[in-house]
């Protein structure tokens, strides 16, 4: 529904064809031919469109991600260009100082590419495989939950909570992930809980 | 928002108080300037600096930060002196006829029941008089002198022109040409909108700030009108999803509110809610109440929630206090009483207020884990970054783990925008290295710790053996499988009540919307007000049609709005007491005689006769409330308080210091400067920057080389005072911290003159850190005090106290 045809890539076609026709019947032909290869291919032609929105602040602003390879078959994908989605009623195909940056957020030399730890005292950050790194935090929130959960309270109501290891949700994650991450900390008995609602 | 972004081009006056549209919101403020370009609507910006939005407004009022109440009720004074009132909308959709208990009364800035010590109030008197009925008690004529209206009127009444002026610092005549503007949207044809963000949550009153401009919106008869309603700019993506799923620490979601260990089963829980009606014939919706409930201990336990077992009841987590913010999860952690902390996405080291508590309460941590796709301060506050991280990492025994995770362009999901649409969005790169989901990171630490508790036992594991996790790959569930879970699913088939042959929803099929939910464990829906967002007719959430018939500015067929896909809350209040809308040229929903329709989904029964059933069916009255009962813990009216860090002592209530209601710990007390303190003489806010995005962008070079640099901003009188220099550095400094900073000396902001005395402002961007692209600087969070709005604890970062000096630059 989002990618199935590239604009770009119908516009391109549809468009050389109709201009190729037209030169060719004033009998341009051979100049079309020239000025066409003059001209830089326009980059966008071969990628795959993916559609999405804005992560910043809350007007949700379509994009439109244009990508190297698509991801759907299977394939690495790098973005290459991001710009507003004329299509989308709030913004239509505007996009602020911010927005208009977006290809730099994904490519921003800080994003994070390993998991770390820092050892305790330490004034590094080492690489740590996932397995090890998950391994050690379900540990490390087992020992803590088991040594300070609260079946009951003093009157000897069950009140189940544990509140000595706390969860502090985002600001941009999604809806489904907000669930799934309600799910687990709930479950847990966690009652730090919190986003960035507040702040 | 109550309304939509595109809305807002049916507005005749936008009222900007307490946000930056134009800076902070610039694809949502075309909407606007489109009202103004096409509809001539006029644009107000109340705000102590001049802002872009400022700039293209019809009027410009200046205000001293933390005084928005005393303006606001203020306009509500005039509006009623001068009789600019829709009084049809006020008598029909509003308690002002109700009567209120004898005992309730306000004086000297409090209201009946204060008990300083607890910072709390008995809130008993503050409720009506219940008839032997077992009804509210009414005076339609208004004449009671005990009525809601009555109260209200001797309340703002304070609240001169004159007062306005000397709490707020706003020019008599600038007050009222404002207040003239708004109360011509008295009128039936006329309505007003209000756009609002951090510049009113972020006080310890914040929420009285909205309430105030709620009430006047009532009192205009702005709300559920198109072009109207109360439209809160929310700062990032999905925090409008993130709280309706209820992340937060007292919160179910869809507003439903965790057990307190006072109710100590599923009955007692349930005796406080599902309210009942208090006035004849209205819809109290919340009476589904245990059916929204059920529902979500379904989707959370499945099959091991019982009838038998009360659903699982005893396994959600009963507070002892009335919510674990992030400011008592810092408090605690100071105090030493947490071992560890999961940061998804959330950068608090930047965030949360009174930096140098943040980092002595994170270095107590045994652990804290991070996941971002950035590498955020708050992952290395153990680092040594000289002056901006001035740590001795040998003394920190915390183990950290920084773990990458996707961004928006290679995740797949749904975010909730402010106009509260469900859109959905598909990912379309590869991952960074080994960067993975949220949803596969939650999965693998749930995974390894269900499966350790299997293993090894350990403190009550059936909560967590018992999960719901019927996930395709038990490792990453799918966000279509979520989106489905939270939309929700029939385990048998559910029938229609009134008629029995009618099937509502078949068994194991996804519910059509919440009205298909039961209380009897045979429905599952992980947040009822998103129900119907991915049904058995596909993703609503991902639909593109762009079509807007009449355009209205609907776009209904556009994803998905919650709840049941409506666009304009408590739209039923578009329509008078026949049904027909008050403004025919911006009818939004109308009554034919037998049922309502029109372009939005109705928020009302669709056969309730407009003369019966109030508009708004979430509260038990059936009408809003402009006295509030004991349901906000600062007081039933709005009043105004100072900041806790005043230049000025409370004019209305000398006596009374900071939100008598808000909660202080008892170490940051002693960290609030005096009122009108000669130490620290100067009234500072923060504020965003058109340029960054919080602590993001500036991680992102073409932010970073647009506002490289960290820097305040104050008036040129105050410059000259303190013998400033354009370009020149400056400390500036709390009782609580201490920056350096270029200062930037502007005609923007201007010193205030309250109460005869005047107030220099001092304004402090928030997008600087230790990390990035950008040059590594400061924010306003090494400065602002640790105190949280009254009712829900949002910080109080628009209103502190500094002081400054020039000082000599760092040697290039």
């Amino acid at each position: 529904m989002n990618m199935e045809l590239s604009r770009r890539q119908f516009l391109a076609a549809t468009g050389a064809g109709f201009a190729g026709t037209a030169l060719g019947a004033f009998g341009f032909g051979e100049v079309e031919t020239a000025h066409a290869e003059a001209i830089r291919a326009f980059k966008l032609v071969n990628t795959t469109e993916t559609r999405n929105t804005c992560p910043y602040c809350s007007v949700a602003c379509g994009i439109i991600m244009y990508s190297k390879g698509d991801l759907r078959k299977g394939e690495q994908a790098e973005i290459i260009h991001i710009e507003g989605d004329s299509d989308h009623p709030t913004n239509r195909g505007t996009l602020c100082p911010k927005g208009s940056a977006l290809l730099n957020f994904v490519k921003a030399e800080t994003r994070l590419k390993y998991p770390m730890v820092r050892r305790p005292g330490s004034d590094k950050f080492e690489r740590i495989g996932w397995e090890e790194a998950l391994d050690r935090i379900a540990r490390l929130m087992k020992d803590d939950r088991d040594g300070n959960f609260v079946q009951k309270n003093n009157d000897g109501v069950t009140v189940n909570r544990w509140t000595t290891t706390g969860f502090l949700a985002a600001s941009a994650t999604t809806n489904e992930t907000a669930f799934v991450t309600y799910k687990v900390v709930r479950s847990a008995g966690m009652l730090v809980f919190d986003n960035q609602a507040r702040v | 928002m109550t309304n939509s972004w595109t809305d807002i081009k049916n507005t005749d006056l936008v009222v900007i108080m307490g946000g930056n549209a134009a800076e902070a919101h610039p694809c949502g403020f075309k909407w606007v300037t489109e009202a103004k370009a096409n509809r001539g609507a006029r644009l107000i910006v109340v705000d102590p600096r001049f802002t872009r939005s400022a700039s293209v407004a019809d009027v410009y009022a200046p205000i001293r930060q933390g005084s928005d109440i005393a303006f606001l009720l203020g306009v509500m004074n005039y509006c009623i002196q001068n009789d600019k009132v829709q009084w049809d909308y006020v008598k029909a959709f509003t308690n002002a006829a109700y009567i209120v208990k004898d005992g309730f009364a306000y004086k000297d800035g409090l209201f009946t029941g204060y008990d300083e010590t607890k910072r709390d109030y008995d809130k008993s008197s503050w409720d009506y008089v219940i008839g032997d009925d077992g009804y509210a008690t009414v005076d339609d004529t208004l004449t009671h002198p005990r009525c809601v209206w009555n109260l209200l009127k001797a309340h703002v009444s304070v609240y001169t022109p004159e007062t306005v002026e000397r709490i707020c610092g706003t020019p008599k005549e600038k007050f009222l040409k404002v207040a003239e503007m708004i109360s011509e949207c008295s009128t039936p044809t006329k309505t007003m909108t209000s756009m609002y963000a951090l510049g009113w949550t972020q006080h310890s009153k914040g929420s009285q700030n909205i309430r105030s401009m709620a009430m006047l919106q009532l009192i205009l008869g702005n709300i559920g009108v198109r072009g109207g309603g109360m439209n809160a700019l929310r700062g990032h993506s999905n925090i409008q999803g993130l709280t309706d799923v209820g992340l937060m620490s007292n919160l179910l979601p869809g507003y439903m509110t965790l057990p307190t260990e006072k109710e100590v089963d599923f009955d007692s829980y349930m005796s406080t809610r599902g309210f009942k009606p208090l006035r004849p014939n209205q819809m109290s919706y919340w009476q589904n109440y245990k059916k929204f409930f059920v529902s979500f201990l379904k989707a959370m336990w499945g099959p091991a929630a019982t009838p038998e077992n009360h659903f699982a009841y005893d396994w959600l987590p009963k507070l002892d206090v009335p919510s674990y913010d992030v400011l008592r999860a810092f408090e605690l952690m100071n105090q030493g009483k947490m071992t560890g902390y999961i940061c998804q996405g959330f950068n608090p080291l930047l965030a949360a207020p009174n930096r140098t508590k943040l980092t002595a309460s994170l270095s107590k941590l045994k652990f804290l884990v991070t996941m971002d796709p950035l590498d955020t301060e708050t992952s290395r506050f153990w680092e040594n970054h000289g002056e901006f991280n001035d740590v001795d990492p040998s003394q920190i025994q915390t183990e950290v783990f920084q773990l990458p995770s996707t961004c928006f362009a290679e995740d797949e999901g749904s975010l909730t925008n402010s106009g509260r649409w469900l859109q959905w969005h598909w990912p379309g790169g590869t991952p960074p290295g080994e960067a993975k989901t949220d949803n596969w990171i939650m999965a693998q630490i749930y995974v390894r710790l269900r499966d350790l508790y299997r293993k090894e036992g350990g403190a009550f594991p059936d909560p967590i053996v018992n999960l719901d996790w019927s996930y395709g790959d038990p490792g990453e569930p799918t966000a279509e499988e979520l989106a489905k879970e939270i939309n929700g699913r029939a385990y048998a088939t559910v029938y229609d009540p009134s008629d029995p042959t009618k099937v509502v929803a078949e068994a194991g099929k996804l519910v059509p919307s919440f009205a298909a939910l039961r209380d009897d464990g045979s429905t599952s829906s992980g947040c009822w007000i998103y129900a119907g967002c991915f049904n058995e007719n596909g993703n609503n959430m991902a639909r593109r049609d762009t079509s807007d018939p009449d355009e209205t500015g609907a776009y209904s067929k556009w994803a998905f709005s919650w709840p049941v896909n409506r666009r304009i809350l408590y739209n039923r209040a578009s329509a008078d007491l026949k049904g027909k809308a008050w403004d025919p040229s911006r009818k939004l929903i109308e009554w034919d005689g037998q049922k309502w329709s029109g372009y939005d989904v109705p928020d009302i029964a669709p056969t309730a006769k407009p003369s019966d059933v109030g508009p708004f069916i979430m509260n038990p009255e059936g009408v809003s409330r402009l006295f509030v009962r004991g349901m906000m813990r600062d007081g039933p009216f709005p009043a105004h308080y100072e900041p806790f860090e005043s230049p000025v002592t409370n004019f209305v209530a000398p006596n009374v210091r900071g939100n008598p209601a808000a909660r202080v710990f008892a170490g940051d007390f002693a960290q609030f400067a005096e009122p009108a303190s000669q130490e620290f003489p100067y009234a500072a806010t923060s504020y965003r920057l058109t340029e960054h995005f919080h602590y993001w962008t500036k991680h992102v070079w073409v932010n970073a080389v647009l506002q490289p640099e960290f820097f305040v901003e104050i008036s040129e009188e105050l410059a000259k005072e303190r013998g400033i220099v354009k370009g020149g550095w400056v400390r500036v400094w709390s009782k609580r911290g201490s920056i350096k900073a270029k200062a930037v000396v502007t005609k923007r902001i201007k010193p205030l003159i309250c109460d005869g005395k005047p107030v220099h402002v001092v304004g402090i961007p928030l997008h600087w850190g230790f990390t990035g692209a950008a040059k590594k600087g400061f924010g306003p969070n090494s400065l602002t005090p640790f105190v949280g709005d009254a009712n829900i604890e949002t910080p109080e970062y628009k209103a502190f106290l500094v002081n400054i000096e020039p000082i000599a630059g760092p040697v290039a």
